[in-house]
C-alpha cells in the first residue's frame, strides 16, 4: 500500500527542506525522500561561507542538519528512500521509491545536481585513484605534492584555494582565458602564490597505470599539446541535475533542468520544481531555499483546490 | 558502533583478509563530510548483515599501509573482501540503496 501524503518533496538539500518546513507550518501532511543525507550537496563542501546569518560561516554539514531539525520540529517527516519514478494517477502523483511507493496530492521535486564529468580518456577509470571530485575527502592524500584542478567557476576556484593547504602547488586548468568565479574567490585565487593557472587550456586525456600520474593538456588556441606530471586532479566544471527518475513526465531545458514558472509551477498541475534542479537558477544555497519556500507556498494553494 | 569494529595497518591482515566470513571496510578520514553522512547507514547495514558479514572501519589518516596497497586514494572508499580478495569497491557515498546493492555479492 502507497503511503498518503498532501505533498512528498523530492531531495532534501537546502530546497527541500525550506519547501517541508514552510509547508508543514501550512499543516500540511508532508515527508521529504532523500537518498543520502540531509544537506545535499553542502555536505560535500567544507564551509559555506555565503548563507546570510552565519557570519563566520558554517560547516556544510552542520548546515543540513540544522535545516532537517527545524523542518522536522514543524512537522516535516524524513524517509530515507531513492525515488525511482514520479507518474500520473488522475489528480494524485504516485511516487516509486527503493524503500515503497507515496502517493500524493502535490509533488515538489528538489533533487539538485551532481558534479558533472569531464567526458575524457582515463576519468572512470581513475576515479578514487587519483580523479576526485571532493577536495575536503581527498586533499590529505596529496600533502606535499603538485596536484591539478579543472574548471573556472566558483566551485573549481574556491576548491583549488582550499586544496594547497595540502599541495604543494595547485595548477589550475581552464579552457578561457578568464575565471567565472566570484570576484571575491577570484582575488583570493590570484595572491595565493602556490596557485598557477593555464588559460586555454583543455584535458584530453588522463593517463596513469594503477594510479593517475599525468594529463595530457591541449591549447585551445595553439593547438599545442603538453603533459602535467601530477598525482591528481579535482575535476569542477558544473553540475547535472539529477531528473532520471522523470522519464520525460515533465518539460525540460537543454542542459536537462527542470522548466518552471516564477511560482516554480512546471507544466504538469500540482508538480513544482526548486533550487539546482530547475531552469535557470542561481545555483546557490540561499536561492535553493528562496526556492523552496515559493513552491511550497505554491504547492498549498494547489492543495487547497485538489480534487481527487 | 556495537556491530562495528575498527581495524588499522597492524590487524588488518588477521581481521580482514583472514576471516573466515565477507567483511565490507570502511576506508574513512576525519574532515570527509561524505564520511560522516554514511556512518549512520554504515551502522544500520552493519546490524542487518550482523549474521552474514563482518563490518570495519580504518582510518587512513592514521593508517597508511593498507590503504596504499589497494591505491586507495579517495574517501570513502568501501570495499568487500572475500577470502582475503577484495571482491566489490564503491567510491563515495552513494547511498543506502548503492550500499545494500554492493553487499547482495557477500
Amino acid at each position: 500500500m502507497a503511503k498518503e501524503y498532501d505533498l512528498v518533496i523530492i531531495g532534501a538539500g537546502p530546497g527541500g527542506l525550506s519547501a517541508g518546513l514552510y509547508a508543514a507550518r501550512s499543516r500540511l501532511k508532508c515527508v521529504a525522500l532523500e537518498k543520502r543525507v540531509p544537506g545535499g550537496q553542502i555536505t560535500d563542501t567544507e564551509r559555506v561561507d555565503n548563507y546570510p546569518g552565519f557570519p563566520d560561516g558554517v560547516l556544510g554539514v552542520e548546515l543540513g542538519q540544522l535545516m532537517h531539525q527545524q523542518a522536522e520540529r514543524a512537522g516535516m517527516e524524513m524517509e530515507y528512500a531513492e525515488v525511482t519514478s514520479l507518474t500520473l494517477e488522475g489528480n494524485s502523483k504516485r511516487v516509486a521509491t527503493t524503500e515503497g511507493g507515496y502517493l500524493a496530492k502535490a509533488v515538489i521535486i528538489t533533487s539538485g545536481a551532481n558534479p558533472m564529468k569531464l567526458g575524457v580518456p582515463g576519468e572512470s577509470e581513475f576515479t578514487g585513484r587519483g580523479v576526485s571530485y571532493c577536495s575536503v575527502c581527498d586533499g590529505p592524500f596529496f600533502t606535499g605534492k603538485p596536484i591539478a584542478v579543472v574548471g573556472g567557476g566558483d566551485s573549481a576556484v574556491e576548491e583549488g584555494d582550499y586544496l594547497t593547504r595540502f599541495a604543494s602547488q595547485v595548477t589550475l586548468v581552464h579552457r578561457r582565458d578568464e575565471l567565472r568565479a566570484t570576484k571575491v574567490l577570484q582575488e583570493r585565487a590570484f595572491s595565493n602564490k602556490k596557485m598557477d593557472f593555464r588559460w586555454n587550456t583543455v584535458v584530453e586525456a588522463i593517463r596513469g597505470s594503477s594510479v593517475v600520474s599525468a594529463l595530457e593538456l591541449r591549447d585551445v588556441k595553439t593547438g599545442q599539446k603538453a603533459t602535467l606530471e601530477v598525482p591528481a586532479v579535482f575535476i569542477y566544471v558544473g553540475l547535472r541535475p539529477n531528473i532520471e527518475f522523470l522519464n520525460g513526465l515533465i518539460k525540460l531545458d537543454s542542459g536537462g533542468h527542470i522548466a518552471v514558472n516564477l511560482w516554480m509551477e512546471t507544466q504538469v498541475p500540482g508538480i513544482f520544481a526548486a533550487g539546482d534542479v530547475r531552469c535557470n537558477s542561481a545555483k546557490q544555497v540561499v536561492s535553493a531555499a528562496g526556492d523552496g519556500a515559493t513552491a511550497a507556498i505554491a504547492a498549498e494553494r494547489y492543495i487547497k483546490e485538489w480534487r481527487p | 558502533m556495537g556491530n562495528i569494529k575498527t581495524v588499522d595497518d597492524t590487524t588488518f591482515e588477521t581481521a580482514v583478509l583472514k576471516a573466515s566470513r565477507p567483511v565490507l571496510v570502511d576506508f574513512w578520514g576525519e574532515h570527509c563530510p561524505p564520511c560522516v553522512a554514511l556512518a549512520p547507514v554504515f551502522e544500520e547495514m552493519a546490524q542487518e548483515y550482523a549474521d552474514r558479514v563482518d563490518f570495519y572501519k580504518l582510518n587512513v589518516g592514521d593508517n597508511r599501509k593498507v590503504p596504499a596497497t589497494y591505491s586507495i586514494l579517495s574517501i570513502p572508499t568501501l570495499i568487500l573482501f572475500k577470502g582475503g580478495k577484495p571482491v566489490q569497491q564503491m567510491v563515495g557515498f552513494r547511498g543506502k540503496a548503492a550500499l545494500k546493492k554492493l553487499l547482495e555479492a557477500a
